[in-house]
Order: structure tokens, then sequence, then C-alpha cells
């Protein structure tokens, strides 16, 4: 691991006089727990991001300030979002989208508006804000995504935004030295379990300089976690537990206010 | 007291769960039903998705009317035979109800399928209820003897063929309408998340004349059957059964009924009947405002098993 770092470290130093001087800084990140553990009374938490440029004797001496986007990525799912339209007086689900694949969260950081970090067009291929990640909807027979201002596009993000699932904030990483930086990930009530994958890119003047990635995970413990795999793993078993508790309290209650 | 529920997904305050819970038993204690209309609509006021409603009150109805029926027991006032006829029915019906819920939850329209219900169902038995209870207590206002509708006076149910003789009841009457009504109500129930009680008992006093005496524990006896039942095939095909949801409101519902039934012995029948018909009235109305003003949001999101 670290023979390969260094192996690597030297390619990009013999070859960065030949190429354009563009891997010439480093990214070293950490979060403060890649483990997050969401018990019964879990209400949110902040999970903390920092990391620092490191420069190398290649890195132009011009190149002073430097722009970071972090994207934060749940595990992902299959998603539908219904459209209601008045029909016969009354409001009914009618139209639907599906959205494959996409994350179930996810979180945009950065330290300053990302029209200013890169020009649209970087913008769009390095999918820097919520209007330029990639959500995959089925079309018909076909995979796109589509337009930021469709209107499923927009309402499945804003739902999402809602409930703090979906976030962005162009304003969340502060740099606390021109090379050290850091940043909070909130991560609400209604978080999913899974792996998270954080990816954070380094840009300067305009262009992708270098990007790194790191992950989390979130594991919930306890007996709501034990009662939700049950239920959807042992769904017989769960049903008849749950009828003979259900049995049992009827029982109890008539032996417990037994008048007679 | 914030509490998460592992399958509705959302966080709770136990306090107020067990408030509702305690309130509706009050209720359903106080009137002799299963009080599952009221439940399934204030956990879907409160913010549970209607799917985790209607399975989670199924095995919260089942609780309750077990304590019921062991009373009822007890008292000799079950019968046997005319509970397995209609069970017959109610299971099947179950079964139908279940299937229909998961198809609709496929195509998006479950929750309007509820709402629709509620609204049907509701108005039309709240409404009756409501104006049947103030025709008889003007009939007392004005001193008229309230004839019992037991009159010799056969309707076209008792041409019917397959008749059985259900002693306990003293009746004798074909099995095909009780296996219908056990179908029907097994099929709502399943569907709307209710036992199904506060339809049931009428059509059996004055469709089938079901004496008094055996009426409401029958009927709790096919309650409590397919409840446990439709919570079984909720949990097996949905995976939409809260177990932490329906104990706390079994706990407040068993507790609450018992202070419910109390209070129902110091109000007059009629009275008792122009309430609840008001109750059922009002939910149903509660139900049809919703479908008719605009909504908040005209998109909603829902994930599709997908990845875990």
């Amino acid at each position: 691991m670290i023979a390969r770092a260094v192996l690597a470290a030297g390619l990009a130093l013999a070859f960065s006089a030949a190429t354009a001087p563009a891997r010439a800084e480093r990214l070293i990140v950490s979060v403060s727990n890649h483990r997050v553990t969401v018990t019964p009374n879990y209400s949110g938490e902040e999970l903390v991001l920092f990391g620092s440029v490191e420069k190398d004797a290649s890195t132009p001496s011009t190149r002073i300030s430097y722009d970071l986007v972090v994207t934060v990525s749940g595990p992902r799912a299959d998603m539908v979002t219904r459209r209601k339209e008045r029909k016969f007086g009354i409001w009914v689900n009618t139209d639907y989208r599906e959205f494959l694949k996409v994350p179930t969260y996810l979180a945009l950081f950065s330290n300053r508006p990302f029209d200013d970090i890169a020009s649209p067009e970087v913008a769009r291929r390095q999918q820097l804000g919520l209007n330029n990640v990639l959500l995959t909807q089925r079309v018909g027979p076909d995979y796109a995504d589509v337009v930021p201002n469709d209107a499923f596009r927009s309402a499945f993000v804003r739902l999402r935004s809602e409930h703090g699932l979906y976030r962005e904030a162009t304003s969340a990483v502060t740099f606390l030295t021109p090379t050290l930086f850091r940043t909070g990930i909130p991560l609400p009530a209604e978080v999913p379990i899974g792996t998270y994958d954080v990816e954070i890119k380094l840009f300067s003047e305009g262009a992708l300089v270098t990007h790194t990635e790191t992950a989390f995970e979130i594991v919930k413990v306890g007996f709501e976690q034990f009662v939700a795999t049950s239920a959807r793993q042992n769904g017989f078993t769960y049903g008849l537990a749950t009828a003979f508790m259900a049995l049992m309290t009827g029982w109890m209650a008539s032996i417990v206010f037994r008048k007679d | 007291m914030q509490l998460f529920l592992p399958i509705a997904d959302v966080p709770v305050n136990v306090f107020l769960i067990l408030a509702m819970g305690a309130a509706v038993g009050f209720v359903s204690g106080m009137f002799g039903i299963g009080g599952g209309f009221l439940m399934t609509p204030l956990l879907i006021f409160v913010g549970i998705t209607p799917a985790v409603a209607v399975a989670s009150v199924a095995s919260h109805i089942a609780a309750s009317s077990f304590s019921g029926a062991i009373s009822y027991w007890r008292r000799r006032a079950i019968d046997p035979a005319l509970a397995l006829v209609l069970l017959s029915g109610g299971i099947v019906g179950t079964a139908l109800g279940v299937w229909t819920f998961t198809y609709l939850r496929t195509l998006g329209q479950l929750d309007l399928l509820i709402a629709l219900s509620y609204v049907v169902l509701l108005t039309a038995v709240g409404g009756l209820m409501f104006w049947e209870g103030l025709r008889a207590i003007m009939r007392v206002r004005r001193g008229v003897a309230v004839p019992m509708r037991r009159s010799g006076a056969h309707g076209w149910i008792h041409g019917l063929p397959l008749k059985m003789r259900f002693k306990r009841s003293k009746i004798y009457l074909s099995v095909i309408p009780i296996v219908v009504v056990g179908l029907i109500i097994g099929f709502i129930g399943a569907v709307m998340g209710i036992g199904g009680g506060f339809i049931l008992i009428p059509i059996m006093i004055y469709l089938l004349r079901v004496p008094t005496s055996t009426v409401i524990g029958t009927s709790m006896v096919l309650t409590l059957v397919t409840m446990v039942f439709a919570t079984m095939l909720h949990a097996v095909t949905n995976h939409l059964v809260d177990a932490v949801l329906a104990l706390i409101l079994m706990v407040g519902g068993v507790t609450g009924a018992q202070f419910g039934a109390r209070a129902g012995q110091r109000i007059r029948g009629e009275h008792l009947r122009l309430l609840l018909g008001l109750l059922i009235l009002a939910v149903g109305i509660r139900f049809a405002i919703e479908l008719v003003i605009k909504p908040d949001d005209l998109f909603t999101i829902r994930e599709i098993g997908g990845a875990e």
C-alpha cells in the first residue's frame, strides 16, 4: 500500500514536467467517525470531515487559492415519484417517474458557490451541485437524466431536501489555513443505513486538480433494527410473533380488568 | 419521549401514540366496537403512511377483540356454529383484501383506495346511525313506545337454501348470506384496517336477525380471527406490520377500553348511537376534505424495493 503510494508519487513527479502540472497536489482526508451507530433515540448527528492539501515541489508557485467540493452519497435505491392531478373533483396519483439507483442520501458541500468554482461545462461534467448530479430516470424504454428544471426531478430533489436527505451548502467547507480544510456532514434522524461514499474534489482556477475518496458506514443497532430486519427477512415468523403478542396483550387485559 | 418506529420508519412520541390508543380504546369500550375506523385515520393524520397504519392496526384490533371475546365466552354469549360459518367467508375475504391491498400498492393507488373507502363507508354508516339515533330520541320525546324489531315477517333472506340451525342464537337460517357477510367484512377489514364491527353488528341484527344476546360476542370472534389472519398476511406479503407501534397501541387501547365501557353504561342507548354516528360521520368527512382540497404537495416519493 505504502510502496504503491510512493511509486505513484514518484511516477507523478517523473511525469509532472512533461504533462500538465495537474497532479502536483495530494489530498489527505479523514472523517471523524467511520462507523456511525444509530440507536433508537438517535435524533441526528454531524460527522466532521477534515483534510489538507499537500503541495510538493512541482506545484506552481502562482497557485495560491483552492476550491473544494465534497460529495457524500448514501446507499443507492430505486424510487418512484408520483404526481397528483385533479380527476372527478378529487386528487389522484396519475403520472409517475422511476428514478433508478439514485442515492438515498446526497450532500454536496463547497467553500463557495459552484458557479464561482468552475464553468458550467466543468460543473456539469464533475456533477457539482444538485442540479448537475446524475439522477437516472426511466423514460419509456430509455434510461437518462433530464434537464434540472424537469418537474419530476425538481420535485424529487425538493422532497428529499425537505427531509434533510438531499442538501447542498456552498459555504460549508471552511479553509482553516490556505491548505487545511474541514466540513460538517449532517446526518438527520431518518438517515438510511449502509455505506456512504465521500468524494473530495480539489479545484483551482476553474479546473479539477485532484480528487480522493473515503467512506463511512451507518449501522442501526438495538431492538428497532432487530425488528426491522426480522420483519423483512422472516415475514412469517414475525407475523406469528406479532399475532401472538396481540393475543397475549388481549388475554392479560382480560385478566387484569376482570370484573366477575 | 421520542421512539423510532422500525417499520413505519418515523420517529414518534410514545406518549402521543399511547394517548391515541387510550382515547380510541375509551371510545371503543364505550360503544362496544373495535375502533379500527378511528385508529387507522388517526395514525394517518399524525404522519404514518396509510399502508403501515392499516397493517399495524390489524394486530391492535386482534388484541382488543381477543380480550373482549374472552369475557363474552365466559358469559356464553358466543354462538360457535354461527362464528364458524362467518369465518369461512371471513378468511377468504381477508385473503382477497390483502391481495387487493398489495396489488394497488404496486400501482400507487393504495392511499387513494383507503381514503375513498373511508369516505364512502363512514359517511354512509355514520349518517344512517346518526339519523336512526335522532329518530329514536324524537320518538322517546313524543312518548311513542319503540317497537322491538323482531317481527315474524321473513325477508327474502329466509327463503334461501342450505338452511342450518344455530342453537345458541335460536335461529334457523341459510348459510349463504352469512358466508357472504363474512366475506365482505373480511375484505373491507383487510383493506381498510378496521375490524368491521360497526358494520357487522347492524347487519347481523337487522338482516340476519341474530339476537342481541350473541351478536357482539360472535362478531368479536370474526373480528379476532380475520385480524390475526390479516396481521399474518400483511407481515408475510408486504412487511408492513410495525410491532412496536402495534404494542403501544394495544397497551393504550385495552386500558382505555375499560374506562370507556364504564362510561358507556351511564349513557342511554339512543344517545350512544347518535354520538357514535356523529363520530363516524366526522371521520368520513375529514377524509373527504383531504381528497377534495388541493394537497400541499402534488408529488410523493416512495422507495421501490431497491438496494439496501
